[in-house]
Order: C-alpha cells, then sequence, then structure tokens
C-alpha cells in the first residue's frame, strides 16, 4: 500500500516530474497475483515468461480492461480519478491479435495523414488507406494497429509480442519506432519471447511466471521458449 | 354483430383428422415429428378449452384483480418463453428478469394506453378488450425482445476484439457497442416491420380473420387491425429498445470495459 510519493518525492521541482511515469502497487485480478513495479518516463521493460503464465492477463489489467483490484498512477495520478477511457488514452495497449470494426484500414484513423506519417516509417504506402482488413497479413494488422496505438498520444504503451509474425526488416523498423518514440517519454512495457529482442529493447526486465511478476534482474530458468 | 356460425364439437373432431393425416404421413416417411405433432396437437386443444374456461369466467366478474393477475401470469410466461430463445443468457437473474421487466413496462404502457384513449371501454380495464389486446402485444414484443437480445449477446461474443480494440483507444462503452447495439435494434424491429408491410396483401391477420369469421364489417375489422398494429410496433420498439440497451449497461462497467464475464456460459460448451 505505499504510495509512490513515500519513495520517490525526496527530489525538489516539479512534483510530476519526481513521480515514475507508472507506479504499480498490488494490482491484481481474479487470475492475477499481486504485481507491484515502477516504470519510469522513457524507460522500456522487457516481460518474459512462458505461454499462459498471465502476461496478457496483466497488460489488460494495467489497460483496465478486465475487473482488477490495486493502485495504478500515472506520473502520481491514481487511475480510479479518471474513467476507463480517459485512463485508455494515455496508458495505450497493443494486444496479440489487434481487432478492428470497419472494412478498410483508413476507416480505423481519425487523421488518416497524420498515421500515415507513422506508417511510413513502416513501410506502408500511401494507398494503404484503401486497403480492405481482410485482406492484410498477420504482420500488416500488428503493424497497423500499433500506428493506430500511437496516434492517440499515450504516455505508456503495453505491447503485447508487437513483432511475432514480423520479417527481419520489419521488426527492426518497429523497434526504431518505438525507440524514438521513447526518447520523446514514452514508456513502455514490452512482452517478448525472444531473449535478444528484450536485451535490445529493455532496460530491465520482469519475469510472469505462474501469474505471478518477479521482479528480478538476475536469471530466471523459464524465459527461454 | 352477432351473426358467426357456432361451431359444435363434432364438427371440430372431424378437423382433426387433418392432424391425423399429417401424423400418418410422418410415420410413412420415417420423419418421426408424430408423436411431437400430437402432443402439441393435444396441448394445443387443452390449453386452448383452459383459457376459453377462464376467459369466460374472467369476463363474467370484470374485476381489476382478476384481470391484472391474468395479465401478470401472460407476462411472466413471455418473458420466460423469450429467455427460452437466446443462445447466449446473461448470467443470473438478469436473463430472465431484463427481458421480462422490459416486456412487462413495454406491454403495460401501449397497452393501458390504447384502453383509455383509443377503445375506452368501461371500466378501462374489462377483459375483455383488455385481455386479447395484451395478448397480441406481448406476443410480438415477447419477439422483439427476444431476438433483439439474442442478437446483441452474440454479437458482443463474436465481436469481442472489434469493440475492445475500441476501447482500448480510449472510445466510450456506448462508443464502441453501437454497431452492435443498431444491429441488435434492427434485428428486433425487422419482424414488425415485415409483417406490417406485408399484411392486407400476403396475410390477412387472424384477429381480423377472426372478426369477419365473428360478423363484424370488414371495414371496421381492418380499422381494429390497424389499431392493434400500431399498437405492437409501440410495444416492440419500446420493449425491445430498453432491454437491448439494459443488456448493454450490463455487459460493460462502470470503467468502460466489456464484461463477457456476465453471460451465462454457453450451451455448447
Amino acid at each position: 500500500m505505499t504510495a509512490p510519493s513515500a519513495r520517490d518525492q525526496a527530489g525538489h521541482g516539479d512534483p510530476a516530474a519526481a513521480q515514475p511515469r507508472l507506479a504499480v502497487r498490488d494490482l491484481r485480478t481474479d487470475l492475477l497475483k499481486p504485481a507491484s513495479f515502477d516504470l519510469a518516463a522513457g524507460e522500456s521493460i522487457a516481460i518474459q515468461g512462458p505461454s499462459g503464465s498471465g502476461k496478457t492477463l496483466l497488460l489488460r489489467a494495467l489497460a483496465d480492461l478486465d475487473p482488477n483490484e490495486g493502485e495504478v498512477y500515472l506520473a502520481g495520478r491514481n487511475r480510479m480519478t479518471m474513467p476507463g477511457p480517459a485512463w485508455r488514452r494515455q496508458v495505450g495497449y497493443l494486444p496479440a491479435e489487434p481487432g478492428w470494426w470497419a472494412e478498410t484500414v483508413g476507416a480505423h484513423f481519425a487523421n488518416w495523414p497524420a498515421a500515415l506519417a507513422v506508417a511510413r516509417q513502416l513501410e506502408f504506402p500511401g494507398d494503404a488507406k484503401d486497403w480492405p482488413i481482410a485482406r492484410l497479413s498477420t504482420g500488416e494488422r500488428l503493424r497497423l494497429a500499433l500506428v493506430r496505438a500511437l496516434m492517440v498520444g499515450p504516455k505508456v504503451l503495453l505491447l503485447d509480442e508487437p513483432t511475432a509474425a514480423l520479417d527481419p526488416a520489419a521488426v527492426q523498423a518497429v523497434e526504431a519506432l518505438i525507440a524514438a518514440q521513447r526518447r520523446l517519454g514514452l514508456a513502455v512495457l514490452w512482452v517478448t519471447h525472444d531473449a535478444a529482442q528484450a536485451r535490445r529493447v529493455a532496460d530491465r526486465r520482469l519475469v510472469v511466471n505462474d501469474r505471478q511478476l518477479h521482479e528480478e534482474i538476475g536469471a530466471c530458468p523459464a524465459i527461454s521458449r | 354483430m352477432s351473426s358467426y356460425i357456432a361451431l359444435s364439437y363434432w364438427q371440430l373432431a372431424a378437423t382433426s383428422v387433418f392432424v391425423l393425416i399429417d401424423a400418418a404421413l410422418s410415420v410413412w416417411f420415417g420423419l418421426r415429428v408424430h408423436r411431437g405433432l400430437l402432443f402439441a396437437a393435444v396441448r394445443m386443444v387443452v390449453q386452448l378449452a383452459l383459457v376459453g374456461l377462464v376467459l369466460t369466467t374472467l369476463f363474467s366478474v370484470v374485476s381489476l384483480f382478476w384481470t391484472g393477475l391474468v395479465a401478470l401470469v401472460m407476462v411472466l410466461v413471455a418473458g420466460y418463453e423469450a429467455t427460452q430463445r437466446q443462445a447466449r443468457r446473461l448470467s443470473g437473474w438478469w436473463s430472465y428478469g431484463l427481458g421480462t421487466a422490459c416486456m412487462m413496462m413495454a406491454s403495460i404502457v401501449v397497452t393501458v394506453f390504447a384502453l383509455t384513449t383509443a377503445l375506452r371501454p368501461s371500466p378501462w380495464y374489462d377483459p375483455r378488450y383488455a385481455i386479447p389486446l395484451l395478448g397480441m402485444i406481448l406476443g410480438n414484443c415477447m419477439t422483439g425482445v427476444g431476438l433483439g437480445l439474442s442478437t446483441l449477446t452474440a454479437n458482443l461474443a463474436n465481436r469481442r476484439a472489434s469493440v475492445e480494440a475500441q476501447l482500448m483507444l480510449g472510445t466510450s462503452r456506448q462508443e464502441a457497442t453501437a454497431p452492435v447495439t443498431r444491429e441488435a435494434l434492427r434485428s428486433a424491429l425487422m419482424p414488425v416491420i415485415n409483417s406490417m408491410a406485408a399484411t392486407g396483401v400476403v396475410s390477412l391477420p387472424g384477429m381480423m380473420t377472426g372478426q369477419i369469421l365473428g360478423g363484424v364489417p370488414p371495414s371496421e375489422a381492418v380499422k381494429y387491425q390497424i389499431l392493434v398494429m400500431f399498437l405492437i410496433a409501440g410495444g416492440t420498439g419500446l420493449g425491445a429498445t430498453t432491454a437491448v440497451l439494459g443488456g448493454v449497461y450490463r455487459l460493460t462497467d462502470g470503467r468502460h470495459r466489456l464484461r463477457l464475464d456476465r453471460l451465462a456460459p454457453s450451451k455448447a460448451a
């Protein structure tokens, strides 16, 4: 039940700057055991663990998509002080299998020209706007969903294996895009099965095992796939 | 008004030969529906005989209490039927309660409206008007509410990824469920729209046919039928809208999450 301020407000100046970007205290659901950790602005944490261990449950609880308990603070502000949609606009979530609600790519973006500027970095051409969703490959869906999530302008982004179905060039493009966003302050939780990717894209690592989050930096027997 | 031809029991018995012919066909072709068919026929005769008895008594007493009690039983049975037709139901009491409450509200509002403005029998709760009117409105309302709720629950379950994709991007639950809500309402209203459009050309409604057989001039019977169709449209619209919106409310929550955990486990699973 430690409030994030108790640990982090030793510094002076702007109190919001002294807070971690995301502070998680005893976050739990019916299935997920209590999880606590901090995520700083611009930081990236890799989440690893065997399939079915609860990584997706953790991300869904952080995005407040499943009923859950415990406190989560965004720059010191408790999420319960804002409505669910306002929270999700700041804590974005990219699921492993993104959903679509319209026929074409363009219909999923309020501002396509702005989205295209980002999509071009992931090698989409301008006419991608009129592509039917049904014809997209899994990798194209993942990359477009990433663009869609970034267009909302989140402060924290929860990525659930965002490069699982991508070829090496596309993986590199996605990693570069996220790295650029991190330099602008975006904090990232990155679920990945790939230990090499975890080392590339994250500052440190958390391990989920049997629905329990372990905050540790050392070796864990269950990280390799 | 009283130039109808009374039927004798022998005449009814003679007509029942047609049901027996159906049963014989079932045996002949191995359809295996003859038991169900005969059971349904017997059930229909017993139910209608009982209803005839109840209505004869009910009409002779003209009491608000007894009329209300019969109306309540009708609503509760309609609620049960509407619940039975749903593949994916809400969990717990919401399953039966939501549809039934919405039907009760809608059918009572519309029936009382008709009784106090258009028909004005004396007293207004005269069961000879109230009960048949309620029955027709309720029967259609039941179809609408059942269709609306089953479309809603099935589509929310099937299109979970699409609804949640919008929620993840920070849209409200109303906005994220709007396409599914619209589709549920459309399917609830479709039967009423179709039946209004086809009435008089494709089908002669049972009530109007009955009145004409009972000796009412067709031009008068038509007026009654138009009244009843309007009431049915109103009752179905009101009942289905409240039920579908109530379903959306129940299957989402104050944090704008999709709560499919509030659906009962599907029967197939």
